[in-house]
């Protein structure tokens, strides 16, 4: 696990930023491969994924209404959480580190959006226009903010550490994200935060039977979808972009090709805090409370979208954050053979541990010969 | 302007003989504490006014000022130059033999301290026969002394704990830490310091993260309570528990074979976590491990209404209270002349050395004990075939694979090892505290461990002990002692405004992040490090250059 035998198999097996429009890359042969997965393993995880379908089915014909209402409530907390899960992927993609501080950085992004709700005068009362016209800098804001924090956290405690071996960092990062969880303690106090809870407005667009579609719902999508068109945007067509994909697959050959490393490393800690802090606001604003710990738990289920989808692959972690956002409602609210809410955690860390265990490449990610 | 403003500066800073010339010439430190006592004074008379004038106003500008001039770096030549004149050059002292050097620092530092213990107002004559004890441990070159010698040492350091109940009552006052922790404090650090070995298998050994250790400390936990309690009552099940009425319902095993039950579970808990996970990378590992750590909690929290089956497996958030406490029962406390207690909780009548022997005490050494098993087996298990083994692994799995160690028989093992020390621990603490509550097992909790370790020095049995043995004080009664001090003292009302109470406490997690960064950046080896650990973050530095700039 450290050493240079570790940097030859890093350097032969790095995926990168894997995304569909990209050309996948020869792949040279790695120490570790060879091993044929037992088809059992196979078997129980179809089964597993069978019964879970069985499970939604059945839920879906008993309680229709319900299940549509989850369905929305998932989809936009799945926003969140892809936003967030994005931020993991890209910082795990281009330094293979767990970045156990993104949550907490997340969680300061929603604990400003507190904050700038009083700041900009919509904590009482306030007119829709003064709303729509106060969520934009607040976005910016926030993106800013939590970039800038992302970046300082990355220069004082991962890049000293670059080279040393690959759990240092990792313990570090644990480290960060106690400090930042005591920022928010000494900032906000130890109680939640609560801010007016109809900032957003809560009128429905469209009803299905009495399951209904609110405003709310759809400006997290309204943030989102442009927020994600930006970061392919930026990933894909940009020569910065192209450099954090050099960068991910071979850090020695991007430095020899003339990439500043080290300035694309905190771009990409920057690109992931402005996504944090983008999440945080819509966070803040949508479910209304944040308390210190809140980055803590939803980081760490961010993180299982982001093995979801498949860790350094970003379409990947958008489509685990939705799933991982829907599971999470469904099983809050549905009836039928249930959990409940009080073992939404446990769920959440067993598709973890399943995913890992199973299909350590995640859903859309590619088989690389560390992950299994 | 600005250029303007600063030439005028130095023209009115020359008038008064500090021409920009000589400025410069001034070594950095001084130059910044010069900046920092003329900026210390401008700022003082503006901050006065607003906040409860006292000493400790002083107290914290003398700090600033001594930070940033840094004064070791300055001083250390110039302290060896005095030195130089009184005919004790750094050379001629290096060339003296240990003890004379150990000797030196031991009176210098010992007499530094008691000055400092009698400035704080805590001095009596304990502290005296304390720096007496240490410098009798450190001074002597004792490994020298042939096998025995090197004995002297683990066994006075052994004996000055075991006696720790008959002299804690008459220690002095420590700065700012306060008293000395009682022995109940006692029995809990040295607890934790039992968990923190357990976890320097997995961790410091075999190099295997485990940020879930709490869930091996909650199942030995629950393992105890289950079998030595009131849990279920519809079973009436008594075998050698001490101090219980025959009639009692649910089952009453004795505490120390519940104890070995206890370390049973968790390996095997330990294995069924292993197996499936033990094959991932590292950082995956410490992931799903710390899945682990949150689930089983859920599930304690949870299992008041098994699955929905109305069972009741844990008590949910109400916990397993009373749990049963051990003893060694009538007949062997009788062979044993009542050297054995009977019943720990109905303990003691007899008074050794003028010291009534309460039941905490008894804990104490049974824990003692269990501490000295815990470290005797890590000792063991690190110089044997397997403990090689784990170090062959962390070193290099892939050369370590190639030269015929099976990966994951021996990652296995490090976990069942480990897991086997958490549920002991675990177990002993539920019967010592007598309940068991889901809260008890956080997140924090790993993390906590985990810094202990660090701290100390991964790898390193001593350095565990030492980095456990602070931190687990710091947790039960030092951060609370520090933060009454500090109260006390006006300096939370100095730093954050006038009347503010701060409740250290509450940020304890904070702090250890604090810890756990310093020490990663600063000294990765830890305080005490293993040498072989600190060889292998330091080749790091030297073999495996990249070929982009790193600035440090």
């Amino acid at each position: 696990m450290k050493g240079g035998p570790q940097q030859g198999c890093t350097r032969t097996s790095r995926t990168g930023y894997s995304t569909h429009t990209m050309a996948t890359e020869a792949r040279a042969p790695s120490l570790v491969t060879g091993r044929k997965r037992p088809s059992a393993l196979s078997i129980i995880g179809l089964i597993l994924v069978g019964l879970l379908l069985f499970w939604l089915a059945i839920n879906f014909v008993k309680t229709p209404t319900q299940f549509i209402d989850l369905f929305f409530l998932g989809l936009s907390l799945g926003m969140v959480y892809a936003l967030v899960a994005l931020g993991y992927t890209l910082v795990y993609g281009i330094l293979e580190l767990i970045n156990f501080a993104h949550g907490d950085v997340f969680m300061l992004g929603g604990m400003l959006t507190t904050s700038m709700v009083v700041w900009f005068g919509i904590d009482q009362s306030a007119s829709t226009g003064k709303v729509a016209v106060s969520i934009v800098p607040m976005l910016v804001i926030a993106a800013a903010f939590c970039g800038t924090l992302n970046v300082t956290i990355e220069t004082i405690a991962y890049r000293p550490l670059r080279n040393a071996p690959r759990l240092a960092p990792l313990i570090t990062a644990l480290g960060v994200s106690f400090i930042l969880q005591n920022v928010g303690l000494v900032w906000k106090g130890s109680a939640p935060v609560n801010i007016r809870s109809n900032i957003l407005p809560t009128g429905d667009i469209f009803t299905i039977g009495s399951a209904a579609y609110s405003w709310k719902q759809l400006i997290i999508v309204l943030v989102t979808i442009p927020t994600l068109a930006l970061l392919v945007w930026l990933v894909q067509k940009t020569k910065q972009g192209k450099a954090m994909r050099a960068t991910a697959q071979d850090k020695d050959a991007a430095a020899i090709m003339g990439i500043d490393v080290n300035r694309t490393i905190s771009f990409t800690f920057l690109i992931a805090g402005a996504l944090a802090g983008v999440a945080g606001v819509l966070y803040a604003l949508y479910v209304t409370s944040v308390s210190f710990d809140t980055g803590f738990r939803l980081g760490l289920f961010a993180f299982t979208a982001a093995v979801v989808g498949g860790i350094g692959n970003l379409p990947g972690a958008v489509l685990g954050g939705l799933l991982i956002g829907m599971i999470e409602q469904f099983n809050n609210g549905l009836t039928w053979h249930t959990p409940g809410s009080d073992w939404t955690s446990t769920i959440i860390f067993s598709i973890l541990i399943l995913i890992l265990v199973f299909r350590p490449e995640g859903l859309l990610g590619e088989r690389t010969p560390e992950g299994g | 302007m600005a250029r303007a403003a600063d030439s005028r500066l130095w023209r009115a800073l020359g008038s008064v003989g500090l021409t920009r010339e000589r400025w410069e010439r001034w070594p950095a430190n001084l130059r910044n504490g010069a900046i920092a006592l003329v900026a210390g004074a401008v700022l003082l008379p503006l901050i006065v006014p607003r906040v409860r004038f006292d000493g400790s106003l002083y107290i914290g500008y003398a700090v600033l000022v001594v930070l940033v001039v840094q004064p070791w770096t300055y001083l250390a030549p110039r302290w060896w130059q005095l030195l130089g004149r009184f005919g004790l050059s750094h050379e001629r002292t290096r060339a003296w033999p240990a003890w004379a050097r150990h000797g030196v620092i031991w009176a210098v530092l010992g007499s530094a301290w008691l000055v400092l213990i009698a400035a704080f107002g805590g001095f009596n004559a304990s502290a005296i026969v304390t720096v007496l004890v240490i410098g009798a441990l450190v001074v002597p070159p004792w490994s020298d002394v042939a096998v025995v010698g090197r004995a002297i040492v683990p066994a006075g350091v052994l004996a000055v704990v075991v006696m720790y109940p008959f002299y804690v009552d008459h220690m002095f006052t420590m700065p700012i830490f306060g008293s000395f922790p009682d022995v109940f404090t006692g029995v809990v650090m040295l607890v934790f310091i039992m968990m923190a070995c357990g976890l320097n298998i997995v961790v410091g050994y075999a190099g295997l993260l485990d940020l879930g250790y709490v869930a091996f400390y909650a199942l030995g936990a629950y393992s105890v309570a289950w079998f030595a309690s009131l849990q279920f009552p519809q079973q009436t099940v008594h075998f050698g528990a001490v101090g219980i009425d025959k009639s009692l319902a649910g089952f009453h095993i004795s505490v120390w074979l519940l104890l070995i039950l206890a370390a049973a579970i968790t390996s095997v808990g330990g294995i069924i976590i292993g197996v499936p996970t033990l094959r991932l990378r590292g950082d995956y590992l410490a992931i799903v491990t710390l899945g682990f750590g949150e689930i089983l909690p859920q599930i304690a929290r949870n299992g008041d209404n098994f699955l929905n089956t109305g069972f009741n497996l844990t008590n949910g958030p109400n916990g397993i209270t009373p749990i049963d406490q051990p003893g060694f029962g009538e007949r062997i406390s009788d062979v044993t002349g009542g050297f054995l207690p009977a019943s720990y909780p109905a303990c003691c009548t007899a008074s050794v050395l003028g010291h009534q022997v309460n039941p905490n005490d008894i804990f104490f050494w049974t824990a003692v004990v269990l501490l000295l098993f815990t470290v005797f087996c890590s000792w063991r298990l690190r110089d044997s075939r397997l403990g090689r083994a784990w170090i062959a692994i962390r070193e290099d799995e892939i050369a370590a694979s190639a030269m015929g160690v099976p990966l994951m028989r021996t990652k296995t093992w490090a976990y069942a090892s480990g897991a086997f020390f958490g549920g002991i621990a675990g177990g002993f603490f539920a019967s010592f505290k007598g309940a068991t509550f889901p809260g008890d097992f956080i997140f924090n909790i790993s993390v906590f461990i985990l810094t202990m370790i660090i701290l100390g020095g991964m790898g390193n049995i001593w350095g565990v002990l030492v980095g456990a043995g602070f931190l687990a004080y710091l947790n039960q009664a030092g951060l609370a002692n520090t933060g009454a001090w500090l109260n006390d003292h006006g300096i939370s009302g100095f730093l954050f405004g006038k009347g503010t109470q701060i409740d250290v406490p509450l940020y304890a997690s904070g702090i250890y992040g604090t810890i756990i960064l310093i020490v990663m950046l600063f000294r990765p080896e830890g305080l005490i490090p293993d040498r072989r650990r600190q060889v292998e973050l330091h080749a790091e530095e030297t073999h495996d250059e990249s070929l982009y700039e790193v600035t440090h």
